[in-house]
């Protein structure tokens, strides 16, 4: 099987490193290899499949050695649950230097040392929440992440989000191979959330890949630094995630996305009764002059 | 090869040897895939054509050669010219080392200048780190008596805040809170060199009197402030001294680098020497007024002037040329009441008969120039009082008003009314000018050698010779140390024009029998 990678965005907050790692653990107990690289400076993503409180970053590591060319790659390359290989990219501090640079820094180094080369069928980009630079788009720059997952709930700002996050893949999928392959639903209990969130993936002109509905069993696992498959293999939340592996690993349907305007964004939101429509009239108002 | 050790020969003559010949022309058609020399010719010819210029003016994204530097490097000269200041910059080494190198083809003289190396990890977590080390070392090392702190493009990118960093390494103890430390934030990719100089000087100037105002008034020490701006002539750091002290003006020099750029060979180094002192920038908001040498490039030392020291900063041009320094002595007269010594009338004088002995071979002639806006200005003014024509008036960096500004001034001369002036323009637009609208002379910096070594391929008829007066100068020795501005520099700049137009009337009319019958031992 050739190595495939996948990137996962969405909003921040959404779900996207317990989805991930929940996933990647149904994946590896299905028998694939698999490493995640985390994209974030918070360097929250393997803290499941490591059971540990944050792995040490390629950053923090080049920085404590002197520069990134003095590091080895088992100095950064960690080894947790069902043989998952972890790697975190770090980052500096909120409010100084720049977190993008360090993803394009610490993806190099793995590229370099040859971190792709080991036996491996998927690698997992973890990245932060808002695209906001280049650095955050290099896991899907040429020859890294071909498909694209982007985690989403019934919530307006994550679909905003999705939907910004799909203009940015068009950027990228005209010039090189990256593609949309689905949006992943991870529940928040609003109202006829899965259709919405199928409705939204029809006019993307994706799919919704799997509706990970709510379940408690994650936030308890999540206290013990476990994924759910690890920490109780028989719970039905197992299943889902084992479910979502399931898909993806059959997934081929990859497309260029059409991301909505604005206009039809609102409509659809509209039509599900999650946005009101607006009074054009009141625009500009002040209370003082609506009395 | 054919090199003998006690013959060593450069590569011209040495490559003009058969055997160095056939090697190259070997290389060239087996592993160089060159066009033939016809295509190469017709390509060359295109590029000098009426048709390419209007192809290469609607350019929209590439600049070739810009003529003009980055903000580092002026802000590095700004702080050479500070007594015992060691020009600090913030980002990576690489930048340093050209801004070194470029003063040393320049001034062929070390220059004493470091960086606080920010590598990979530097550029991810944010420089403060190598500031903190930086400073302490630079200090510990080199015993600089101020730290002028500027930034390359790496830490702009980035968003590196000097005021915090340079805050948190006193705070913390790696130089002495007291110790002083100006800087200004300087990125590559805004504005140019200029912009540099003039960051960094208000940065200096806003370090050591910001705070300090309550106990300043306007005109209690009785000097004037002076402000050269990015100067590279050491003669007119000198020339305005002699001026000022013959007119018996008391004055305070900012920022005055003649002696760090220009230390003598005698068995003696020195990483600093001379320079204005940090008392005197202490006590500039005490002068009467700050007159700034080059205003269109001291836009934000202007500003500083004006609302901090609360001074005039009193318009004026860069005093080159003939109006434009009896403009400037004027004005230094009214403000300071001192009259006009005789010896400047004098010198004056000279300069005028000086002009009026040369104007027979200056009158009419055409000139293309390019540099800095100041200095394009005050050369095309010059020009104007020759009576030459200034048909081509090129500034990068330069803005609109400027623009406008220069327009007015030509329009103002019957010999402006050809002329043209171009901004945010670069060299390769410049070298379309020199093929489709032919001056006598180009007038800039060393790079426009390449210019006229096309218009020669062309042919003899189309060549346009350069004369250096500019930055930087690489391949002449010596010029920086000349005066441009005063009398003094009108005087060397018309000897440099009037001699260089002599001398080339000389090469056209050496030909025996053909065109010597003008070859004349009186001009």
């Amino acid at each position: 099987m050739t190595l495939r990678q996948c990137a996962i965005y969405g909003k921040g907050g959404i779900g996207k490193s317990t989805t991930t790692q929940n996933l990647v653990a149904g994946l590896a107990e299905a028998g694939k290899k698999v490493m995640i690289v985390g994209c974030d400076p918070k360097a929250d993503s393997t803290r499941l499949i490591l059971h540990s409180k944050a792995q040490e970053t390629i950053m923090h590591l080049a920085a404590e050695a002197g520069s990134v060319e003095d590091l080895e790659l088992e100095d950064v390359l960690k080894t947790g649950y069902a043989e998952i290989k972890c790697v975190e990219s770090g980052g500096p501090e909120p409010g100084v230097g720049c977190a993008g640079r360090g993803v394009i820094t610490a993806i190099n180094f793995l590229e370099e040392e040859g971190a792709y080369e080991e036996d491996l069928d998927f690698v997992f980009y973890d990245v932060l929440g808002d695209v906001v630079c280049g650095g955050f788009a290099m896991p899907i720059r040429e020859n890294k992440a071909q498909e694209i997952y982007i985690v989403v709930s019934g919530e307006m700002m994550a679909m905003y989000a999705a939907n910004n996050i799909s203009k940015g893949i068009v950027k990228y999928a005209t010039s090189g191979g990256v593609r949309l392959a689905g949006l992943i639903c991870n529940s928040r209990n609003t109202d006829r959330e899965d259709e919405l969130i199928e409705a939204l993936a029809a006019k993307l002109g994706t799919q919704m890949i799997h509706f990970v509905p709510r379940d408690n069993v994650v936030q308890r696992a999540e206290i013990r630094r476990m994924t759910c498959i690890e920490y109780d293999p028989s719970a039905k939340q197992s299943d889902e995630y084992r479910a979502l592996a399931n898909k993806i690993i059959e997934n081929t349907n990859l497309v260029i996305p059409e991301p909505l305007t604005m206009d039809e964004l609102e409509e659809l939101l509209m039509e599900f009764g999650i946005m009101d429509e607006e009074d054009e009239s009141i625009v500009g108002q002040t209370a003082s002059e609506e009395a | 090869m054919s090199q003998q050790v006690d013959d060593i020969q450069p590569s011209y003559p040495l490559f003009r040897e058969q055997e160095y010949k056939d090697n190259l022309t070997n290389k060239r058609e087996m592993y160089e895939e060159r066009h033939p020399q016809e295509k190469i010719d017709e390509v060359f010819n295109w590029t000098t054509t009426q048709e390419y210029q209007e192809l290469n003016f609607n350019r929209e994204a590439l600049t070739v050669n810009p003529a003009k530097a980055c903000q580092p490097l002026g802000a590095v000269l700004c702080s050479l010219g500070f007594e015992k200041t060691l020009p600090y910059v913030h980002g990576s080494q690489g930048c340093v080392a050209y801004f070194r190198t470029y003063f040393n083809r320049h001034f062929k003289e070390p220059i004493a200048c470091v960086s606080d190396s920010m590598t990979e990890d530097a550029a991810v977590f944010g420089g403060q780190k190598n500031m903190f080390d930086g400073l302490e070392n630079a200090k510990a090392m080199y015993k600089p008596e101020m730290i002028a702190v500027s930034t390359t493009c790496m830490a702009e990118v980035i968003g590196d805040d000097l005021n915090a960093f340079i805050g948190n390494a006193k705070k913390a103890g790696h130089v002495p809170e007291e110790y002083p430390t100006p800087f200004a934030h300087t990125p590559s990719f805004v504005g140019s060199h200029t912009t540099g100089w003039d960051n960094m000087f208000e940065g200096i100037a806003r370090y050591f009197t910001l705070n300090h105002m309550e106990d300043k008034e306007v005109g209690s020490n009785g000097k004037i402030n002076i402000v050269p701006g990015f100067e590279t002539y050491l003669g007119n750091y000198r020339v305005m001294h002699r001026m000022l002290k013959e007119m018996g003006v008391s004055y305070s020099f900012l920022c005055d680098p003649t002696e760090v750029l220009d230390t003598p060979a005698d068995g003696q180094f020195r990483m600093y020497a001379g320079g204005t002192t940090i008392d005197e920038v202490k006590d500039a908001p005490n002068a009467t007024d700050t007159l700034l040498l080059q205003p269109w490039q001291l836009v934000k030392t202007k500003k500083f002037v004006k609302n901090t020291w609360k001074q005039p900063a009193t318009d004026m041009n860069i005093p080159m040329g003939l109006e434009w320094t009896d403009e400037f002595l004027m004005k230094v007269s009214e403000l300071t009441g001192q009259p006009i010594p005789e010896s400047l009338e004098v010198e004056r004088g000279r300069l005028v008969d000086m002009i009026t002995d040369s104007h027979a071979w200056l009158h009419g002639k055409k000139f293309g120039l390019y540099g800095d806006a100041d200095f394009v200005m005050g050369m095309s003014k010059f020009l104007l009082e020759l009576g030459a024509e200034p048909i081509h008036v090129l500034c990068n960096h330069a803005n609109k008003r400027w623009k406008k500004a220069m327009e007015k001034i030509l329009a103002d001369s019957p010999y402006g009314a050809n002329s043209e002036v171009h901004i945010g323009k670069d060299l390769w637009h410049f070298r379309s000018l020199m093929f489709t609208n032919k001056p006598d002379f180009m007038i800039g910096n060393s790079y426009g050698k390449f210019i006229q070594r096309d218009t020669l391929y062309k042919g003899k008829e189309h060549e346009v010779p350069l004369i250096r007066i500019g930055f930087p100068i690489f391949d002449r020795h010596h010029m920086h140390r000349d005066t441009t501005l005063g009398y003094e520099g009108a005087m060397y700049m018309l000897r440099m024009l009037v001699n260089s137009v002599l001398e080339r009337l000389d090469d056209d009319t050496r030909g025996m029998g053909t065109t010597d019958y003008n070859y004349d031992l009186i001009r």
